[in-house]
């Protein structure tokens, strides 16, 4: 044994053989990088230019047709709307809420770890769970507001509307805790100092937040939105669940789309490669800009 | 990726109170004005104390209800454990979906695990050709949609033969979690004083008897957010066991609680439902209050996604 690592200790200090090492270090990351990632990632290329039925897989090429056949697909615009529209709103209110929360629960208290833990506790749910967990609260048979909605004459997931903002308060509820808490990590980041020269030179709270707080805040912020941007663009299990794409396909998101052009009915792998290859140059192009954005907006 | 990641907490700091708590502004309060304070401060309680409640209601609600009576669930005369009942007899029955969920966790787990720990100590201490470009891809899964990939890999599984088996999702699964497994435990390792690993190789420890003898030690609080997050991942995925697995007896559980709403003649068992969605969410639950800290370190460092 300590023969063997002797050896091995002389041999480290040779740079070649210490590359090697390395190497033999990051082979398993190699491995599933390349494995289920980089070769993945070719192949949805390749299938988005091939007729590629679920079943009878690689039928040759028909390109063009895959793309103008997803493009022409009836839900196409209309989940792409709806997707922009769902994002939108939930990246204001998300973030909105979870920088007034952080605010709020800076200070560190007793009742403020407490509140904290409750925002939070949510967050530790995955996103099926707390999905299934509002289908029932949402229920007009099972849930709490069943008198209400009873008497009301409505039901929560019955309208475009109303299925689009109960989910948006499922969101809001599962993911405030973890904006919250990126949002404290970038409170953090601001000295004191800062605000105290601030409240030395006699400015109010709201002079403080808007000419202090929200411009130090910025990489946090844009970071925020980049992350809640591109994880509401990519919603499907909140809808898959609670929604089902209803009530009349008012609520189909794209990777619903992309899921049912692939796996429910028309079983067309080719089309639904060719959609996966649109969202991931979507949301290059729109992760470009925001960053853009925000660099731009740094200048200034 | 221009988001500045050089204000991140690097996992070697010690470990952030479980209150990521910002230093706190201190405000000289007077004496004299503690009273009016306590006045003033009176209408705070109320309100953050509602917000509380509406984070807190719906899973005391969905956890006490679980075991109330119902019509149309196998808990309609009084209290009890029906609903659970329920999920004994439904198709495999929950055991098995509960073991299939823990296979497909435990295996993400250690792949996770030991692929970032070699991985990140890579990366950390030693210069190879490729490095810089293995870890940028590492890095680059976090920029491609999920659905994207999983077409493809419906395909590639087939191929090998690793369709329709929880090893394969547990493959997939790992892919996604490497690129905050990597990165994460990177930074672990340079925290780590290379004078650490340099005495220890002077004293004839191998590279291999450096990485578990030195600097496991040392990483140790990495390596369990890494865990962590890997386990709360996998036993909480629903897309890749959706498009991955055919075989009923193969569902995970969030697949199999969500397939159990429209059972019966199309009527839904909400009360089976409710009871299927405390058995997914009390582990992860439990394991947020006992590892907050690691929890909030994660998502500290964790800050560059997207």
């Amino acid at each position: 044994m300590t023969a063997l690592s002797v050896r091995a200790a002389k041999r480290a200090r040779k740079p070649r053989s210490r590359a090697v090492t390395g190497w033999l270090y990051a082979a398993p990351t190699a491995a599933i990088v390349i494995g289920f990632f980089v070769l993945p990632l070719l192949l949805v290329f390749q299938m988005s230019g091939s007729d590629w039925p679920l079943l009878a897989g690689n039928q040759g090429l028909n390109l063009p047709e895959n793309y103008t056949e997803a493009v022409s697909n009836r839900f196409f615009w209309d989940s792409i709307v709806f997707t922009a529209k769902y994002t939108v709103i939930t990246t204001v209110i998300l973030l909105g809420l979870a920088l007034g929360l952080a605010l709020i629960v800076q200070e560190s208290t007793r009742w403020n770890g407490f509140l904290r833990i409750a925002i939070l506790v949510p967050s530790a749910l995955g996103l099926a769970s707390a999905s299934l967990l509002f289908y029932v609260l949402y229920s007009p048979f099972a849930g709490p507001f069943a008198g209400l909605m009873d008497s009301l004459g409505f039901t929560f997931l019955g309208t475009p509307d109303g299925a689009l903002w109960s989910t948006v308060f499922l969101i809001v509820w599962r993911f405030a805790g973890f904006y919250m808490l990126l949002m404290l990590v970038g409170l953090q980041g601001i000295s004191d100092d800062v605000y105290e020269a601030a409240r030395m030179d006699g400015a109010s709270r709201l002079r403080i937040f808007k000419d202090i707080t929200l411009p130090l805040l910025r990489p946090t912020i844009a970071f925020t939105t980049v992350l809640c941007v591109t994880g509401s663009l990519l919603a499907f299990e909140q809808f898959y669940i609670l929604t089902k794409g209803g009530p009349d396909n008012s609520t189909i998101t794209v990777v619903q789309l992309i899921y049912s052009v692939a796996f429910q009915g028309q079983n067309d792998l080719g089309v639904a490669a060719a959609l996966s290859v649109i969202v991931l140059a979507a949301l290059i192009v729109i992760n470009i800009v925001q960053i853009r954005g925000f660099s731009r907006k740094a200048e200034d | 990726m221009s988001i500045e990641t050089t204000e991140l907490t690097t996992p070697g700091t010690p470990p952030a109170p479980s209150n990521v708590a910002p230093k706190v502004h201190q405000r000289r309060r007077q004496r004299g004005s503690r009273v009016a304070g306590i006045a003033l401060r009176t209408p705070f309680w109320v309100l953050t104390g509602a917000l509380a409640l509406i984070f807190l209601y719906p899973l005391i609600w969905t956890g006490v209800s679980s075991f109330a009576p119902l019509a149309g669930t196998n808990q309609t005369n009084g209290w009890g454990f029906g609903n659970y009942e329920t999920l004994l007899d439904y198709q495999a029955g929950i055991w098995q979906y509960a073991l299939n969920s823990t296979i497909v966790s435990v295996l993400t787990v250690a792949f996770t695990l030991i692929i970032s720990l070699l991985g990140g100590y890579a990366f950390a201490r030693f210069r190879f050709p490729g490095r810089n470009i293995l870890f940028l891809v590492t890095l680059a899964i976090l920029m491609v949609p999920y659905a994207t990939l999983l077409i493809p890999l419906y395909v590639l599984l087939n191929a090998i033969g690793l369709s329709n088996s929880l090893l394969g999702v547990a493959l997939v699964l790992t892919m996604l979690q490497l690129p905050f497994s990597t990165f994460m435990m990177r930074l672990s390792f340079e925290a780590v004083p290379r004078e650490l690993d340099e005495a220890a190789q002077v004293d004839g420890a191998s590279t291999w008897g450096v990485l578990w003898k030195v600097l496991l030690p040392a990483v140790k609080p990495g390596v369990i957010t890494v865990g962590l997050f890997a386990f709360l991942a996998a036993w909480n995925d629903f897309l890749a066991p959706l498009i991955l697995i055919n075989d009923t007896n193969l569902l995970t559980l969030p697949l199999a609680v969500s397939n159990l709403r429209g059972q019966v003649q199309g009527v839904v068992d909400y009360g089976a439902t409710q009871a299927g969605v405390v058995v997914l969410a009390l582990p992860c639950v439990l394991l947020f209050l006992i590892l907050q800290r690691h929890y909030v370190r994660g998502f500290m460092s964790g800050a560059f996604k997207g």
